[in-house]
């Protein structure tokens, strides 16, 4: 807690939640952290472990900008508590390339240049990660609709159905 | 010589962006940073009588809590709150500054906490007593005391008697609600004392000079005290060219708690720094029953804040387009309790086009010519405000090759004459156009010996591809692999470079970085021929060129000195050389970007559901430096064609003057379920009068008519024409 401020001292300090002490794989490495439990899996990862590839756009679960797998399935992290989370092996857009090498998905998106600003790019990738890992989605029509909750304001839409579409063609 | 101009480059940050190492404004962590909250005001206008952060104080974690009473010292003259791109007419919005407000969400204090959480939480603990005052916020009730703030092209001839007298005529409003730009990234900044008293501040903008001669300004601080960085930028799309306001909150925390300070707006508080504004668009044609025209009347009404007169000419284009003996123009303002508008893609454009796109396609029908018959027989080879020529013109292209792409021959006219299942089908189309600018910039380029280029310009990459169109000027231009140049730029630090916005980006860092190349080519020359014997002696810096790490004579390509060599002979291990490129005023001709889009939709008859399943966007826009990220550019404008044909719309409560839908969920935009089929396709288009590169740049061209083609589509496969946007299935009931 900081130094209090001489016109605090009069008064009864608010408290705030006591932090709790929470365990997490995140890509491959298990790490300790002491978080309140108003604290989201996004803020605990950009904030506490510098993790800022998962990005904030919309705070509200409406954007999909902060998508990333928990135990393997898409989840959006800021309507996630990180507590919520305690054992759990959580892999993030840092965490999807493998010793140098682009994970397909990463090299696709570049290659049909499905991003322009970058913003949701993260969030698309750990999307479409999920999407391949559930084998539901065979067409571009499914495709689209299954990554609907992943908002691109640059409008690449197209462009990312090619780049999931070339990786599912591969695997 | 041109290697990588041209050609479809990957993006050079793709990496970047793909592995989340890109950093964005609110990303840069740091020891002891501090974050901030926003209150909000509650009400749309009056004035604070008491704010009480008594309590937000007393939360365990607080620091400070700011609001205009204990704020640290800013500039109190108005004008020192303009920026470059800030309205002539009006004062700027000042945070903080006094107890005045002026909209909803207005920001009236920042907490300032240890942790972002307790911020957020001691920020719904401030309260705030206010004393109202009436207010309006309804386009519709103001549009009777709108004013003219700036007189658009003259008038020709008497439009109105002309339109009067036509043959055919057509006549219609069209409206085009608030919309909101909703880049993904929201507005953030990081304030950061570098020690010594100066201060970096990570923002997100679309100009770091002009951010941080804005800040300079307000808190009286030397340019060199204060720096702006933007790497990279989630999106902006005009929203980010002014300065907002959560980079003075987050240097007035810094200030006053001497420590690093992020503030990061929430979803709907970007909804406050700015909107496309909402325009009602009046729109007459006369016609001979040739389709050539006797007469266009256009006037627009469109809103601004009742602080600073935004006005962007929606009737620009509308009378550039096409040829009539006589016109009018009108754009005017009136004056609402929100915050100021701001330039969104195409400003003024992607509305006035719209109106003037829908009403052309009225007017086909009434003359019972196909869409694009009707755009030929009034087609013009002069801007038709001035009569000048253009620097280059390939509209006609564009319809033919649109046209053929799309299948347009197989279109049948009548309206509801074509289904597929249990769907109408639709087939529309509309002209687009935007401006070609190019602005004085500077670029820097360090050269080594072992043939690695440094190209340096305070220009921004908002997504549009800026670090990868640069490095493959400057890999031509030296002669050079992409991979050995790197690219600095959004950072204040670096020579001259303006906001990005216009589309002129590629236009004039193009430049910047060719004449700079020259200054460096020259400095090699001199080199190599200081070398005994040079195979160069009598050549002249026009006469070679750098290809492949050599500087060669262009007319005996055996001729030829490696740079290496040259700079080991000159016993130099680096050139450095600065260029500033300016464009002449030439006002002999206009300069502009044309597209002709084509639009598929199909219309589930009994639901009213809407998808546009196609669209072809042929576009002239000059020479295209990267086929790759310039088609993004374009698909991405028809995107938010399609967004605002058919969902975008800022709703109002007139009763709180509030923003109704300030976020993802509410405020509808395209998902990718939305967006089916796009082809791009650019015309061949030389231009060697508007620059020596032949650029025209593509940011905006994307989205101008786009909307209209859509409107238009949903036309024929309806038969009801629906003006009012965005077309929403419960308007076609």
């Amino acid at each position: 807690m900081a130094p209090a401020k001489p016109h605090q001292s009069a008064a009864v300090a608010i408290p705030v939640p006591d932090k709790i002490s929470v365990s997490l794989n995140v890509n491959g490495v298990d790490v300790q952290l002491d978080l309140a439990p108003w604290t989201t899996l996004l803020d605990a990862l950009r904030d506490r472990l510098n993790l800022t590839g998962t990005k904030k756009g919309c705070d509200h679960g409406q954007c999909g900008a902060c998508t990333v797998l928990v135990d393997g399935r898409r989840i959006v992290s800021c309507l996630t508590l990180a507590v919520m989370k305690d054992g759990s092996k959580v892999t993030t857009i840092e965490g999807l390339a493998k010793d140098g090498m682009l994970h397909p998905l990463q090299q696709a998106f570049i290659d049909h240049d499905a991003f322009q600003c970058g913003y949701c790019t993260p969030g698309q990738i750990c999307s479409a990660a999920g999407l391949l890992a559930e084998g539901r989605a065979k067409t571009a029509d499914e495709i689209r609709e299954l990554m609907s909750g992943n908002i691109c304001r640059c409008g690449a839409y197209p462009n990312i159905v090619a780049a999931i579409q070339q990786v599912m063609g591969h695997s | 010589m041109n290697a990588y101009i041209g050609t479809s480059t990957s993006r050079i940050d793709g990496r970047a962006k793909v592995t989340g190492a890109a950093k964005y404004a609110g990303e840069f962590n740091i020891d002891g940073l501090v974050y901030g909250a926003v209150v909000e005001s509650t009400i749309a206008k009056g004035r604070i009588k008491h704010i009480d952060a008594s309590e937000a104080l007393r939360v365990r974690g607080v620091l400070d809590v700011l609001t205009h009473q204990n704020r640290p010292r800013m500039a109190d003259a108005s004008a020192a709150y303009k920026d470059d791109v800030a309205p002539e007419e009006g004062s700027p919005f000042r945070p903080l500054y006094d107890d005045k407000i002026m909209f909803s969400f207005q920001p009236i204090a920042l907490v300032l906490a240890e942790e972002w959480e307790t911020a957020r939480f001691a920020a719904s603990l401030v309260r705030v007593e206010y004393e109202t005052a009436a207010f309006t916020t309804d386009l519709q009730a103001q549009r009777n005391s709108a004013f003219v703030v700036e007189k658009p092209e003259s008038h020709r001839g008497n439009a109105d008697k002309a339109f009067a007298a036509a043959a055919v005529r057509h006549e219609a409003e069209y409206f085009i609600p608030i919309e909101h730009h909703n880049a993904m990234e929201p507005f953030a900044a990081t304030a950061i004392w570098d020690g010594g008293g100066k201060l970096t501040i990570y923002n997100k903008t679309q100009g770091v000079q002009n951010v941080q001669r804005y800040l300079c300004s307000v808190f009286n601080m030397k340019p060199d005290d204060l720096r702006v960085r933007s790497p990279f930028t989630g999106g902006a799309f005009g929203s980010g060219l002014r300065p907002q306001y959560e980079t003075v909150l987050a240097v007035l925390g810094a200030v006053k708690l001497r420590r690093p300070v992020r503030l990061a707006l929430t979803r709907r508080q970007v909804y406050t720094v700015g909107y496309r504004p909402a325009t009602i668009e009046h729109v007459a044609i006369g016609a001979k029953p040739d389709g050539t025209l006797d007469a266009i009347v256009h006037e627009a009404i469109a809103v601004t804040s009742q602080h600073e007169d935004f006005s962007r000419n929606d009737t620009a284009w509308s009378g550039q387009l096409y040829k009539s003996p006589t016109a009018r123009y009108e754009h005017r303002l009136a004056r609402v309790d929100l915050p100021t508008p701001c330039d969104m893609r195409a400003p003024g454009a992607a509305t006035g086009v719209y109106a003037l796109e829908c009403a052309m396609d009225e007017l086909a029908v009434a003359l019972k010519l196909d869409p694009v018959d009707l755009r030929l027989r009034c087609y013009s080879d002069r801007d038709q405000h001035t009569n000048r020529p253009y620097t280059s013109k390939q509209l006609r292209e564009c319809y033919r090759q649109g046209a053929q792409a799309f299948g347009w021959s197989k279109r049948r006219a009548a309206p509801r004459s074509m289904r597929d299942g249990t769907e109408l089908v639709g087939w529309g189309m509309a002209s687009g156009v935007w401006e070609a600018l190019q602005m004085e910039t500077a670029a820097r380029i360090t050269l080594t010996a072992n043939g690695h280029a440094e190209v340096a310009s305070a220009v921004s990459d908002i997504g549009t591809g800026t670090y990868t169109i640069m490095a493959q000027v400057a890999a031509d231009l030296l002669g050079l692999p992409l991979d050995n140049v790197t690219i600095k730029l959004g950072d204040s630090t670096l020579p001259l470079g303006q906001v990005e916005g216009g589309s002129w980006t590629a236009a004039s860092v193009s430049h910047a970085i060719a004449k700079t190349a020259g200054e460096i080519r020259k400095e090699l020359l001199r080199l190599a021929q200081a070398v005994p014997d040079s195979p160069l002696a009598n050549a002249t810096v026009d006469g070679v060129a750098l290809v492949d790490g050599r500087i060669v004579h262009k007319r005996a390509p055996d001729r030829a000195v490696s740079i290496a060599d040259a700079m080991r002979q000159g016993k130099v291990d680096r050139i450095e050389r600065e260029g500033t490129v300016q464009f002449e005023d030439d006002d002999s001709h206009a300069r502009n970007t044309h597209s002709a889009i084509f639009a598929e939709v199909k219309i589930d008859e009994e639901l009213g559901v809407i998808r546009v399943t196609r669209v072809v966007n042929a576009v002239a826009a000059g020479r295209i430096l990267n086929t790759k990220t310039a088609s993004s550019q374009i698909m991405g404008g028809v995107v938010w064609g399609i967004g605002m044909a058919l969902h975008e719309e800022t709703l109002l409560d007139h009763r709180f003057g509030r923003f109704m839908n300030p976020n993802i969920a509410e405020y509808h935009m395209p998902v990718n379920a939305d967006v089916y089929d796009i082809k791009v396709i650019f015309v061949d288009e030389p231009d060697t009068r508007i620059n020596p590169m032949g650029i025209k740049g593509v940011g905006e061209i994307g989205i101008v008519g786009t909307a209209a083609a859509i409107a238009n589509a949903i036309y024929h496969a309806t038969g009801k024409r629906v003006r009012d946007l965005p077309i929403t299935l419960d308007k076609l009931r």
